[in-house]
């Protein structure tokens, strides 16, 4: 047993390199499906302080809509605009009816009522666009080739070159643009910023829209892989531990516990599973949380201070 | 007119401490027990036993039980359905490991396995709070789900993986299994939420409730005067696990006959903590009230359009119910952050100057 845990499986890892990158290689690609939403969520809760629970779910409803209005005839940029827009609208109805209100509440009240929304837009999006699986396709070659004998998918490339991009545009909208540095403000102290004139709501249906666009570049990626389903919503709940990972309120620690938890995970599954008979992907992330909450709660890249008793 | 208060006097310091102070209260609530345990197995039909009351009293003893951990002390956790099989498991373990053993006592016993291992789970709690615990709490669910699905021991090597109740009798009545009639099920529910109720009703008004309360409200401040915050929370995740473990126990062994770990994945986790919420945080009452309308919301949907000759597909249904759940989680929490418990108590307020209206 020993022998099998300690010893095995990393003389597999040895024996097999090629086989070993092809793991290693799986495990990024899900650990970047990973980050893209995590990164949504790191914006919402920089600038807000709020736990969004339902970024998973904005995921899935932006993939929706847009594969919805692509099978009904509009064409992919026009479709890709017009899901642009019921993001902002989204971001804008969320500020009016859910923010507002619940201004200056406790954060874990807050996180609640993003679970309610969890269900409402998970019982919303599959009224309005029915339950059954959906394939997204934008274009993106989904072909597989082999580099130095290792199988790579191009799909997998492309997101991986996307979730680059949009994190270089994430940095730059938040250290170089004057909405940036309000949003790092409000981020800081919401009563210091509005009193120095900075629109506090203004700034929050920016943050949501934002949080919504990148939703919809993860939905994009998910849906081309996967297909446009339900069980999206259940694999975002991933997200959670990709941020007690990586701190939540760094962008370079939502990519970086991302790919710690996808590689980690499907190295897990690969090499140790069988050990115990396997599916153990399914929980494998949240332990590897759990055990970093005891010993590290802020997070590989988190800001140092963190609220315990 | 109908609700006084007035020439009630109180003449000692117990009957000032009463639950129920006003002898209108008392006698609502000890007609309402009697009722409860008389009038539906003579009366109810077998539909209304198996598929409304039953669920009820056993979603209410969950919902109880994690509205002593969130409502009370403040902990917010996402593993109630991971406990739930806990206390299901255990329960099927026992009993048919000392199948003489009277399957009242099983349950306890299964409640304080799942006790233990939320004690386990909730000792991460002790560093950190609000949502990294939910997150703690959700690998437990996870965890011990798939535990009990992978490991064939849990399900005494069914080929199928479930887990079935045996027939067990109490005082001679069969209560589960199949034999079992709905109504000696609905009683054995009833009496134990009865006595978890009334358990969780003192255990709250006292001490113990009062540390819990202080380190929700503000933790510093209640470690100053004397509470101490490790073992306060810890009790709370302890005693919350035992209520959802027994629930977990019931829920196969009263209700569903015979379940597979499907039966206790995360949804189950979401259900009971919109009861908690929507009823009322810190409430018992609100566990109740709760889980009679999150269980009650799925039948009205169903009944209400056909009633008015619509007939929505089942999809729908699922859909609106998604809907409505979700709606009603945010309308409560900005609106009537007490929940359904709060709405009752200004029914008795308003009562009580009624037909004057200050």
């Amino acid at each position: 047993m020993v022998y099998g845990i300690l010893v095995a499986p990393f003389a597999d890892m040895l024996t097999n390199p090629r086989f070993l990158a092809e793991v290693l290689i799986g495990g990024v690609a899900a650990g970047l499906m990973y980050s893209l939403v995590a990164l949504g969520f790191v914006l919402i809760f920089k600038a807000s302080g709020v736990f969004n629970f339902a970024q998973g779910v904005m995921v899935l409803f932006a993939a929706l809509t847009l594969v919805g209005l692509m099978e009904r005839g509009v064409p992919v940029a026009l479709a890709l605009l017009l899901t642009v827009a019921v993001m902002v609208a989204l971001a804008i109805v969320i500020e009016r009816l859910v923010l507002r209100p619940l201004v200056n509440q406790e954060h874990i009240v807050l996180f609640m009522a993003t679970i309610g929304l969890t269900f409402f837009l998970e019982g919303f999006g599959e009224m309005l666009w029915g339950s059954n699986v959906k394939k997204l396709d934008v274009g993106i070659p989904d072909r597989s080739f082999i580099v130095a004998g290792i199988q790579m998918n191009q799909l997998e490339l492309s997101a991986a070159g996307t979730a680059a991009v949009l994190v270089a545009i994430l940095a730059v909208l938040f250290h170089g643009t004057r909405i940036g540095r309000a949003l790092r403000a409000v981020a800081d102290d919401h009563e210091a910023a509005l009193s120095i004139g900075i629109p506090l709501k203004t700034i929050w249906i920016i943050v949501w829209s934002v949080a919504g666009i990148v939703a919809i570049v993860a939905g994009i990626m998910w849906g081309a892989k996967s297909g446009v389903q339900f069980s999206l919503s259940l694999i975002a709940l991933k997200s959670l531990p990709v941020l007690i990972l990586g701190g939540f309120t760094s962008v370079a620690g939502a990519i970086g516990g991302g790919l710690i938890i996808g590689v980690g995970e499907k190295l897990a599954e690969v090499y140790w599973g069988p050990l115990v008979g396997g599916a153990i992907e399914n929980w494998f992330a949240y332990m590897l949380a759990l055990v970093f909450l005891l010993f590290r709660p802020q997070g590989l890249f988190g800001e140092k201070i963190i609220e315990r008793v | 007119m109908i609700y006084r208060e007035a020439g009630q006097f109180k003449t000692s310091y117990a009957s000032d401490q009463a639950i129920f102070p006003i002898a209108q209260d008392r006698w609502v609530v000890v007609l309402a027990v009697l009722a409860a345990f008389l009038v539906p197995p003579l009366v109810a039909n077998e539909y209304w036993l198996q598929a409304i009351l039953i669920p009820f009293l056993i979603y209410s003893l969950a919902a109880l039980g994690l509205n002593l951990l969130t409502g009370y002390a403040g902990q917010l956790s996402l593993g109630t359905g991971g406990f739930m099989a806990v206390g299901a498991y255990a329960a099927f373990k026992l009993t048919t490991a000392f199948p003489g053993v009277n399957i009242l006592i099983v349950f306890l016993i299964a409640g304080i396995v799942a006790a233990a291992v939320g004690l386990l789970f909730g000792i991460p709690s002790l560093r950190i709070k609000g949502f990294y615990l939910a997150v703690a709490t959700l690998a437990a669910q996870f965890f011990l789900v798939w535990l009990f699905n992978k490991v064939a021991w849990f399900s005494n090597y069914a080929s199928s993986g479930t887990i079935t109740a045996p027939p067990r009798t109490v005082f001679g009545v069969m209560v589960t299994g199949p034999g079992a009639t709905a109504s000696a099920r609905y009683v054995t529910a009833l009496a134990l939420v009865a006595v978890f109720a009334l358990a969780a009703k003192n255990l709250v008004r006292g001490r113990v409730g009062r540390s819990w309360m202080a380190i929700r409200d503000r933790d510093i401040a209640a470690e100053i005067i004397g509470v101490r915050p490790l073992r306060t929370k810890l009790l709370a995740f302890g005693i919350s696990s035992f209520y959802c473990g027994v629930a977990g126990a019931e829920l196969v062994f009263l209700y569903l006959g015979s379940a597979e770990t499907l039966a206790f994945d995360v949804g189950l986790s979401f259900l009971v903590l919109f009861m908690v919420i929507i009823g009322g945080l810190g409430s018992i009452l609100g566990s109740f009230l709760g889980a009679a309308f999150i269980v009650l919301v799925p039948i009205f949907l169903t009944r209400v359009p056909r009633s008015v000759g619509l007939d929505l597909p089942v999809a729908l249904q699922k859909q609106i119910e998604l809907m409505v759940f979700g709606a009603l989680i945010i309308f409560f929490l900005i609106v009537e952050p007490n929940g359904l418990a709060r709405l009752w108590q200004i029914t008795k307020e308003k009562l009580r100057l009624w037909p004057f209206p200050h």
